[in-house]
């Protein structure tokens, strides 16, 4: 026979408000098997364990049921004091009477009568828990990094400092991302691939880090500390063991009218590239689909030309598969482009740019090698126009999101202009000016009152070209709403920052959730701002929602820490809530009768078999096993399972009956 | 010959009946009998939704119980105010249970919701489009603007109904009557609309803007489909001369007369003598 323990919280107010505690405890008391009960205004508190505690020795309880808040909040709470206090922390569980009952009603006889119904669920539940014991599980000191902008170089730097071994995968040929487009950046104006540049010949050489350009995540299986992931390392068609990247291959290369990515299109690339001058791997691979010998079978030039014959058209994709402790995710964003705005002409006015493409005009290492020139005849515009929020808060586009960034860089574009187009005026159309952060604000009074930048404050309706000039119509909203029309010469747009184009697949891929916007979620967003909802898999940079390089550092630092946090020991524990194949005597074994439903149910392949053999190894039984290193305990092998061999520890089918019967019969 | 419901709306039995003689005109010689829906009344307009919004509803709301009541699926209301009044009534209403059944009362006739209603345009999009190229008798080649003007595309939530910035179904059909549509800036900006009346400088700096950015453009014509863009953008003409310090002579026709001068239906018929500005095209 159980002795049971009945600890009812107050919750200070929360729950006593409404459900009268006193009688909730009353009546545990003199519930059958209940040896103890105790009301008490905040349970969790130091002095509310300690008489849960108490209450455990003196009573020699061999059950405590805690009926408070959501067990999502305190179950590790009272666990770990009945544990403190010698019982097996299992055999504590939560009745949750806060969530489910005194927040949801009013205060009333029912809500009470309710407390007590669930109260009593728990108690019958109790009864049946049996001691469990957490899983111990090895963990491989491996992690894999997704993404090689600056967030997953200052992860992978982090991670490999701390002295574990981290695989970088890029899905481009060369590490750096966006931060290696940029041209200076705010507040302080250094140049953005000085600053970087560096740090991506660290990861080259770091020997805690290898290296996978050119390759993306096939799959991923496992769980925290025993992922295996599948990279794809896609042909590059040249050997990097022999390219000494001198650059003859690309000199000579036929196809020239490839947009670069890297220079946002503004400029051509050829068909086998490096995407820019200080790429890391700085060696080139070949973009089969535009390629000529690839089309047509015929060219063959960069082979002819390459002096260490490094150039080999028959390498293939390769699959490799990687055992990783940990994940982190660090896939970026992107912004949308100029075509998705109807009102500024679909993108089909060459001198409307994206803020991105201003960057590349503005660097050094751009087309115009850092001269503002605009894109349809290279003139330097004598009048920029820079539209904020083109896209971002704005419900009608489906961005009701503030991309964050926009509204620095744009001051940073417009002081740039200024600098280096003295004569030249520029304005920048904004709705409000978000400049939050460490000398962020003082920057912007720069812009606006040394390099005299005209704010006007309000919305463009509309761009049109006339006589070759762009017509920018648009309400300046601290004059009354007047319509100010502006002929320029150039038009920024601030685009909004979006997710990643197939950052969807990537997540089920990774068994992690999105928001609506397809931003990678966050486990809280207070307080696991880097931790996914998929133990093992973190986060950081702008893959979860818009920021800048700072931000981006701060969290990829973040989650090297929990990376390194959770390599810091050999083998974790796990909750033994999982499921278990019944055994028992021969000549049955087990009533399982080895029909495999609960394989093909299984989402997580926890599913093995086992063959029970004789003395001379004849096979007597081939019975289901769970493999407790993979099972998450969803519980959908006991639902399929026809001969109800299968059971969840700690919600067996027993349980869940008698918390059901509980309540019919109460 | 099929039969479709037909709204007139005020504008159409007075300042603009050449849009009415002309919708009825293509409309027959598509095979389209237009019925008007019988004891029609005012869609209510900008006046009544600024006043009272029961009103506002209750009005457009009397016109589709009519048309309910005499069986019609579908409605063709030419006029873009009463376009846009009728469907955004029938929207609000069909999201407003408790709204439908007051309105329902208040018109003391039953309302269901459940009339399509269409503009012109629309109606030419699904009845004429496949039979105008067999019906041409004579190609309306000529550079041609089309106007689409506020209201015949938007609200877009609502109408879900082509481009909100840059529509295309007007473009669409007037390059099958063998125009050259121009890629122009103007297609949705504001002509002034109701300050026709009050306000005339405004409505000629503002169609004056439309009209001359058409004109640099090259157009020989100006098509619309809406019969207050029609008298600012024609009607208005000294006015928009005045801002625009030119004359200008380019005519300003709705896209029925177009279609109708291409089916060679006669000018009369088609009401091009009732304009401002002299329609010399043919």
């Amino acid at each position: 026979m159980s002795r049971i323990g009945v600890f009812v919280c107050h919750c200070g107010e929360n729950i006593s408000a409404t459900v009268d505690v006193e009688k909730v405890a009353q009546v545990a008391g003199e519930m059958g098997d209940v040896a103890f009960s105790l009301d008490y205004k905040y349970m969790c508190s130091e002095p509310g364990q300690a008489l849960v505690q108490q209450a455990i020795k003196d009573h020699n309880l061999t059950g405590v049921v805690v009926s408070a808040c959501s067990p999502r909040m305190h179950e590790p709470t009272f666990r770990k004091a009945s544990a403190d206090a010698g019982l097996n922390p299992y055999m504590c569980e939560m009745a949750n009477i806060r969530e489910h009952c005194s927040w949801v009603h009013e205060r009333s006889e029912e809500t009470t009568e309710k407390a007590i119904d669930l109260v009593r669920m728990m108690v019958e539940k109790v009864k049946y828990d049996k001691p469990l014991e957490p899983i111990k599980v090895p963990i491989t000191k491996t992690a894999l990094v997704i993404g090689g902008g600056i967030a997953g170089i200052q992860t992978s730097l982090d991670i490999a400092n701390c002295g574990h071994k981290v695989i970088l995968v890029e899905k481009e040929p060369s590490i750096g991302g966006h931060m290696a487009q940029l041209s200076e950046t705010f507040p302080t104006l250094d140049c953005s691939q000085c600053i970087l540049s560096p740090r991506m010949v660290e990861v080259a050489q770091h020997p805690n880090i290898t290296l996978m350009t050119y390759s993306e995540l096939e799959s991923l299986e496992g769980y925290i500390g025993n992922f295996t992931a599948k990279i794809r390392k896609k042909a590059k068609s040249v050997d990097h063991s022999k390219c000494t990247g001198c650059g003859d291959c690309w000199n000579k290369c036929p196809s020239k009218k490839i947009p670069s990515e890297f220079n946002a299109g503004l400029e051509n690339r050829t068909a086998i590239y490096t995407p820019f001058p200080q790429a890391v791997p700085n060696k080139p691979v070949i973009d089969k689909a535009n390629c000529t010998y690839y089309k047509t079978g015929k060219c063959k030039i960069c082979e002819k030309f390459c002096k260490a014959g490094a150039i080999e058209y028959d390498l293939e994709d390769e699959i490799v598969e990687i055992p990783v402790g940990a994940l982190v995710i660090t896939t970026g964003f992107q912004v949308k482009g100029t075509d998705f705005f109807p009102e500024y002409g679909y993108g089909q006015y060459k001198d409307v740019i994206t803020g991105l493409q201003f960057e590349r005009l503005a660097s050094a290492s751009g087309p115009t090698l850092g001269e503002i020139r605009r894109p349809s005849d290279g003139k330097v515009p004598e009048k920029i126009v820079f539209i904020a929020c083109a896209g971002s808060r704005d419900e009608a586009k489906g961005i009701p999101y503030c991309s964050k960034i926009c509204c620095m860089y744009t001051a940073k574009h417009a002081m740039l202009y200024q600098h280096k187009v003295h004569t030249g005026k520029s304005y920048v159309f904004y709705m409000d000016i978000r400049s939050g952060g460490k000398n962020y604000e003082e920057f912007v009074r720069r812009a606006i009152e040394e390099d005299k930048v005209n704010y006007v404050r309000g919305r463009v309706s509309t761009v049109y070209e006339k006589n070759g000039k762009l017509i920018v119509k648009g309400a300046d909203t601290l004059m009354g709403g007047q319509p100010v029309e502006i002929e320029a010469d150039m038009v920024v747009l601030a685009t909004a920052s979006v997710s990643r184009c197939g950052s969807e697949d990537l997540a089920q891929k990774l068994h992690i959730s999105y928001d609506a916007y397809k931003f990678f979620a966050e486990a809280h967003p207070k307080l696991k701002p880097v931790e996914t909802n998929t133990a093992g898999i973190f986060l950081a940079g702008a893959c979860q929602a818009p920021k800048d390089i700072p931000e981006s550092v701060s969290m990829a630092s973040g989650a090297a820490v929990k990376v390194a946090g959770l390599f810091s020991k050999d083998e974790m524990s796990r909750e033994p809530i999982i499921a278990v194949v019944n055994r028992m005597a021969p000549p049955q074994f087990s009533s399982c009768v080895g029909c495999f439903l609960c394989q093909t149910a299984c989402p997580y392949n926890a599913i093995e078999r086992e063959e029970i053999k004789d003395r001379n190894g004849n096979v007597l039984k081939t019975l289901a096993k769970v493999n407790p290193g993979l099972c998450q305990g969803c519980g959908t092998c006991v639902a399929f399972c026809r001969t109800k061999s299968i059971d969840i520890q700690g919600f067996t089918n027993e349980q869940m009956y008698s918390e059901v019967m509980a309540l019919l019969n109460a | 010959m099929m039969t479709l419901g037909f709204y007139p709306g005020c504008s159409l039995t007075g300042s603009s009946r050449e849009y009415a003689e002309s919708v009825v005109a293509i409309s027959e010689a598509i095979g389209i009998e237009l019925k008007q829906i019988p004891d029609w009344n005012c869609c209510g307009a900008t006046a009544a939704h600024n006043l009272d919004k029961e009103l506002s509803l209750s009005l457009p709301a009397r016109i589709l119980a009519l048309a309910e009541k005499e069986g019609m699926e579908e409605i063709v209301v030419p006029c873009a105010a009463c376009y846009s009044r009728l469907t955004v009534a029938q929207h609000e209403l069909n999201h407003d249970e408790e709204m439908k059944t007051k309105v329902s009362s208040i018109i003391n006739m039953p309302y269901k919701g459940t009339v399509r209603i269409m503009n012109v345009i629309q109606m030419l999009q699904k009845y004429a489009v496949d039979k105008l190229t067999d019906l041409i008798k004579k190609p309306f080649e000529y550079k041609a603007a089309c106007y689409y003007g506020c209201l015949l595309v938007r609200p877009h939530e609502i109408l879900q109904f082509d481009r909100v910035e840059n529509p295309q179904t007007m473009d669409v059909i007037m390059s099958q009557i063998g125009a050259k549509p121009l890629d122009w800036a103007f297609k949705t900006e504001c002509c002034g609309a109701g300050f026709s009346v009050s306000q005339t400088k405004i409505v000629g700096k503002l169609s004056g803007k439309i009209v001359g950015d058409a004109v640099d453009r090259g157009a020989d014509v100006i098509i619309v489909a809406c019969p207050m863009c029609h008298s600012n953008l024609d009607m208005r003409r000294p006015q928009i001369e005045t801002y625009l310090q030119r004359k200008v002579q380019t005519p300003v026709i709705y896209i029925t007369q177009a279609i109708g001068l291409a089916l060679g239906i006669s000018r009369e018929k088609l009401g091009l003598q009732r304009h401002f500005v002299p329609v010399k095209i043919s």
